[in-house]
């Protein structure tokens, strides 16, 4: 009988596959594709121009994308990890020679029909990288030195390439995708804590490396109203936009601080803000909501998944998404210094979205193949 | 594989149980960024909404509306007007040259007019209002808004605007509005609150001195506007307070007649109710049009009336500080009999001079006028009288007197900024001010007005008034204030010791004008209904010579500068007097030939509108 399922299992039909989905993921990820248009809408002043009209079709196709890849098995992901972050860091170098440069920062690369930012594919390829090669090893291994050697080289490399764009914010959020997979891998507490103590010892003389851009950040972080048209204009812009809200909101199209183009960088990382503003805490915590339901099932995934490495690759992208959603609102609702970091499905940008995609695509295909083992 | 497999449960547990850690700090985590958002948006909502309001809204103030000044009558003597103006804001002009050389063009502006304007706009900040034109004709104005599509960014707006119908007449009443400067948004606080670019405030005169009241408050248009600055939709209009109106006690047919008097002679008329202190005219000539100075005067206009001899920037009335010459003999009079040096039949010989340790002091009549009593000695004017009784009454006692009737003081208190107190001198003054003794031959010429005394000639009507309405205290007044309010206590106080002293004086007068022999004989007027008493005065304005004296040149011989002010006091009519007037002719020789025949003229007129005045007053009492 067993035998038979496990043989089932192995080989079960197209349908079979559509019936094994996680259709409350799904449906989550589309209310949140839902929500982010209507919302790109309003940046638009209530019409369907550019940012509405890119980023539907760049949610049309990598909803799609995304659905074929939770069909393949998650074995094929799980052989392609090293190759696709191989793939990815010849990406980062290939960006640091002949990449686009764009408001001082060299972070695209043009491939003809879509500008790529391959350091947002970065984000998911360390999970899978590094999942792989956690996913043999013994336990006792894991701590020993060469294993962490290793999986900090395969950190600090992509994070010194993006560093270099310069780009500090997606360095970080690739860093703290790699260290939750060391987390859920199982290395010594102990070194978390070190590293931590060091890092805050190492601080200042971090922040002396800074450029004059980063520190005038973390200053204005500190204290906003310092230079409130200048640097700490965003940050105050921001906070009178979600505190104006209300409860309920000033109503769909109606945030008088994005219609009137007090705020910046409404399509992207301050997306929230507007949201926020058009929707009240109301419509804040619903959206708070949906992410934490889509964190859950992506645990539960992980949770339910017979593989080590579906488990591993699942926790770490639900942390990491966890990561990117916090930190971005906390910037926003002004309890971290601004570093350009995007809001998952929400935020108007192409290869966020595709990595975030890319994520949603393997943790389902670990739903659908979550009887899978992985020799 | 069994150790394999054991390996992997422990794998697995190691797994899970770290998943457990991290879901309990994410739960946490999440409830810290719901409370942020509660803490934003439920409990500083207020503060957030505030801000969020200050931003979008903005708010531009428009000139306020200006209270207007109206003549007893209610004729408007101050008045406003739609002015067509063109703003332009630099900032929002797209093409700057393209557009400042199409209105050129349009408007027909010439270099001088051009360079100007740029030069304002060199100088001023690229937001702030530039004003190309501040009063349009209605052609142009109508050809500027048919030409708008091509002019991005000029405002065609129509602003209200100061007008003076009667142009000079008023002038030294009312003084004049010019664009708002520095110095007055500091000195006066209602500017400051409600100042717009282009704002006209009062600069001088009665449009100065009642700025508070006059100026009102701004419109306020509301606008939403985005981050940059540009309105987006207008969201209220609040209506400004326009200022009070006030009306004054001046009449315009005698305000009118004034100036027509005065043309081309430099001097000073003024007019009083002797019972309310009402003012019913007061000029001082030359005048100047105001309306030239609401949208800036022409460099040229200015010079013209700066450098004019005749100073017709100094208000004479109240600035003007002149001997009184034989204007203050009632005065000295008065002093006398008051203090009981003489009474109506002292007498004194008078040989046309009298010496005083070695000085002499001539009458104005060589021969002399012989003996003669106090009425003789008012009427035909002599010097030797009035020096006479001067020394024997000292200058301590005249200047109480003096002072009593208003000599010496500011007339209107603080009404106007400018008016000038005069002086009445006394011993002590002089002690004070030069630190030298009294002198006796000083006494002397003061009691024919001459030597420090110096007087205005709004302080010469005020002290007629005060005679002529029996010796009482009064108070002028220009602003009809229908509140009544008030008024200081003391007014209508008596200002003799004895009143027929005040009708011996009156009489003396009548005599001046109205018998044989006065001085101001020729300008009487025999109806009872307009007839007048007088005194004639003649103020030198330099020491004259044995020289001069053997000379005897008529007035036109003499050069201008150095003519004698003529002076003329009146009181009328007689028989119940109402009214009492002073003229001043600077440089314009003997009083009673210049000054007085003013006065025939003038009380005709004065006696005539009294009738109209008090049917006016009669039917507003009727009204209610």
């Amino acid at each position: 009988m067993y035998q038979h399922t496990r043989l089932n299992n192995n080989k079960f039909g197209f349908f079979q596959k559509f019936k094994n989905f996680d259709y409350i993921l799904l449906f989550c990820i589309l209310l949140l594709g839902f929500i982010s248009l209507a919302t790109m809408y309003s940046t638009d002043g209530g019409e369907v121009l550019f940012h509405t009209k890119s980023h539907f079709t760049k949610l049309i196709i990598f909803t799609l994308m995304m659905l074929i890849f939770s069909l393949i098995n998650i074995k094929f992901w799980f052989s392609i990890g090293y190759l696709f972050y191989i793939l990815v860091i010849a990406l980062l170098v290939w960006t640091y020679l002949f990449g686009i440069k764009s408001s001082g920062s060299q972070r695209w690369i043009d491939l003809y029909f879509i500008n790529l930012q391959p350091s947002e594919l970065m984000k998911i390829c360390i999970i899978l990288c590094l999942a792989k090669y956690f996913h043999r090893m013994k336990l006792e291994n894991v701590n020993s030195i060469y294993t962490i050697l290793t999986s900090l080289i395969i950190i600090l490399l992509p994070m010194g390439l993006v560093i270099v764009q310069p780009d500090l914010g997606t360095s970080l959020l690739i860093s703290i995708s790699g260290i939750a997979v060391l987390w859920f891998a199982g290395i010594n507490h102990k070194y978390f804590i070190y590293t931590m103590l060091g890092f805050l010892i190492s601080l200042p003389f971090i922040i002396s490396f800074l450029k004059p851009y980063q520190k005038l950040r973390v200053l204005t972080f500190l204290n906003p109203d310092r230079d409130p048209l200048g640097a700490g204009y965003q940050i105050i812009q921001s906070k009178i936009a979600v505190g104006s809200g209300g409860i309920f909101g000033k109503g769909f199209l109606k945030g008088t601080q994005s219609y009137l183009e007090f705020l910046p960088e409404k399509h992207t990382d301050f997306i929230f803000t507007l949201f926020s503003e058009e929707f009240g805490f109301i419509g804040s915590a619903f959206l708070l909501l949906i992410y934490a339901v889509i964190i859950y099932r992506i645990i539960a995934i992980g949770a339910s998944s017979r593989s080590y490495f579906a488990k591993i690759f699942c926790y770490s992208f639900g942390a990491a998404i966890f990561v990117y959603i916090v930190i971005n609102m906390s910037m926003v609702l002004g309890l971290l210094p601004i570093v350009g970091s995007p809001l998952p499905i929400m935020s108007y940008g192409g290869s966020s979205m595709l990595a975030t995609m890319l994520g949603f695509g393997v943790v389902m295909s670990a739903r659908v193949h979550n009887q899978q083992a992985i020799a | 594989m069994i150790n394999s497999s054991s390996d992997s449960v422990k794998k697995f547990n190691s797994i899970n149980r770290r998943m457990f850690l991290t879901g309990s700090l994410k739960f946490f985590i999440m409830i810290g960024l719901v409370s942020r958002l509660f803490f934003l948006q439920v409990k500083e909502n207020k503060k957030y909404l505030t801000l969020s309001d200050k931003n979008r809204i903005r708010e531009w103030k428009l000139a306020p509306v200006r209270g207007e000044f109206h003549d007893y009558f209610g004729n408007i003597i101050a008045g406003n007007f739609e002015a067509y103006q063109l703003h332009l804001i630099p900032e929002q002009v797209e093409d700057f040259r393209y557009v400042i050389y199409r209105l050129k063009d349009l408007l027909e502006l010439s270099d001088k007019e051009f360079k100007k304007i740029i030069k304002k706009k060199n100088e001023s900040k690229s937001w702030e209002t530039l004003i190309i034109s501040d009063n349009l004709s209605w052609k142009k104005f109508s050809k500027i808004n048919n030409h708008l599509y091509d002019l991005n960014g000029v405002k065609p707006v129509i602003s209200i605007s100061r007008n003076y119908p009667y142009n000079e007449n008023f002038t030294h009443v009312l003084g004049y509005v010019s664009q708002a400067n520095e110095s007055d948004m500091q000195k006066n606080e209602t500017i400051k609150k409600n100042f717009v670019p282009g704002l006209k405030v009062g600069k001088v005169g009665l449009e100065k001195s009642l700025e508070e009241k006059l100026l009102g408050s701004n419109a306020i248009e509301r606008y939403e506007v985005n981050a940059y600055g540009r309105r987006i939709s207008q969201l209220e209009f609040q209506k400004g307070k326009k200022g009070k109106t006030h009306r004054l006690t001046i009449d315009t047919k005698v305000q009118q007649m004034t100036n027509k008097l005065l043309k081309d002679k430099a001097g000073s008329i003024c007019v009083m109710d002797i019972y309310s202190g009402s003012i019913i005219a007061m000029h001082s000539s030359p005048t100047f049009d105001p309306n030239l100075f609401v949208f800036g005067i022409s460099q040229d206009d200015w010079q013209l009336i700066r450098n004019d001899p005749m100073k017709p920037l100094v208000n004479k009335t109240l600035q003007g500080k002149y001997s009184p010459g034989s204007t203050i003999k009632p005065i000295v009079a008065l002093s006398a009999l008051e203090n009981g040096i003489i009474n109506t039949d002292f007498t004194v010989k008078c040989t046309g001079k009298t010496e005083m340790y070695g000085q002499t002091y001539h009458c104005w009549k060589k021969k002399g006028h012989g003996f003669v009593s106090l009425r003789n000695a008012m009427k035909q004017s002599c010097d030797t009288y009035f020096y006479e009784i001067a020394r024997k009454l000292g200058v301590d006692k005249l200047s109480v007197t003096a002072r009593k009737f208003g000599l010496g003081e500011r007339v209107f208190g603080d009404l106007f900024e400018i008016e000038k107190k005069g002086l009445v001198p006394d011993t002590k003054w002089k002690k004070n001010a030069l630190g030298k003794g009294w002198l006796l031959g000083e006494t002397m010429i003061t009691g024919i007005g001459q030597g420090y005394i110096q007087t205005t000639p709004i302080q010469l009507c005020l002290m007629t008034a005060q005679i002529a309405n029996g010796g009482h205290k009064i108070y002028p007044k220009i602003i009809v204030d229908d509140e009544r309010k008030n008024e200081p206590a003391d007014k209508f106080t008596p200002l003799y010791e004895d009143s027929r002293n005040i009708k011996i004086v009156q009489d003396a007068m009548f005599g001046s004008t109205n018998e044989v022999m006065g001085t101001s004989y020729r300008s009487r007027i025999k109806d009872p209904k307009y007839q007048f008493a007088g005194k004639t005065g003649t103020a030198q304005v330099k020491k004259i010579t044995e020289r001069d004296r053997e000379l005897d040149l008529k007035t036109f011989e003499i050069p201008y500068q150095e003519r004698d002010h003529a002076l003329y006091i009146a009181f009328g009519p007689y028989k119940h007097p109402r009214y009492a007037l002073s003229i001043l002719i600077e440089h314009g020789g003997s009083g009673s030939v210049t000054a007085a025949p003013m006065a025939k003229k003038l009380f005709k007129l004065i006696i005539d509108q009294h009738l109209l005045r008090e049917t006016l007053n009669n039917k507003k009492y009727l009204d209610i």
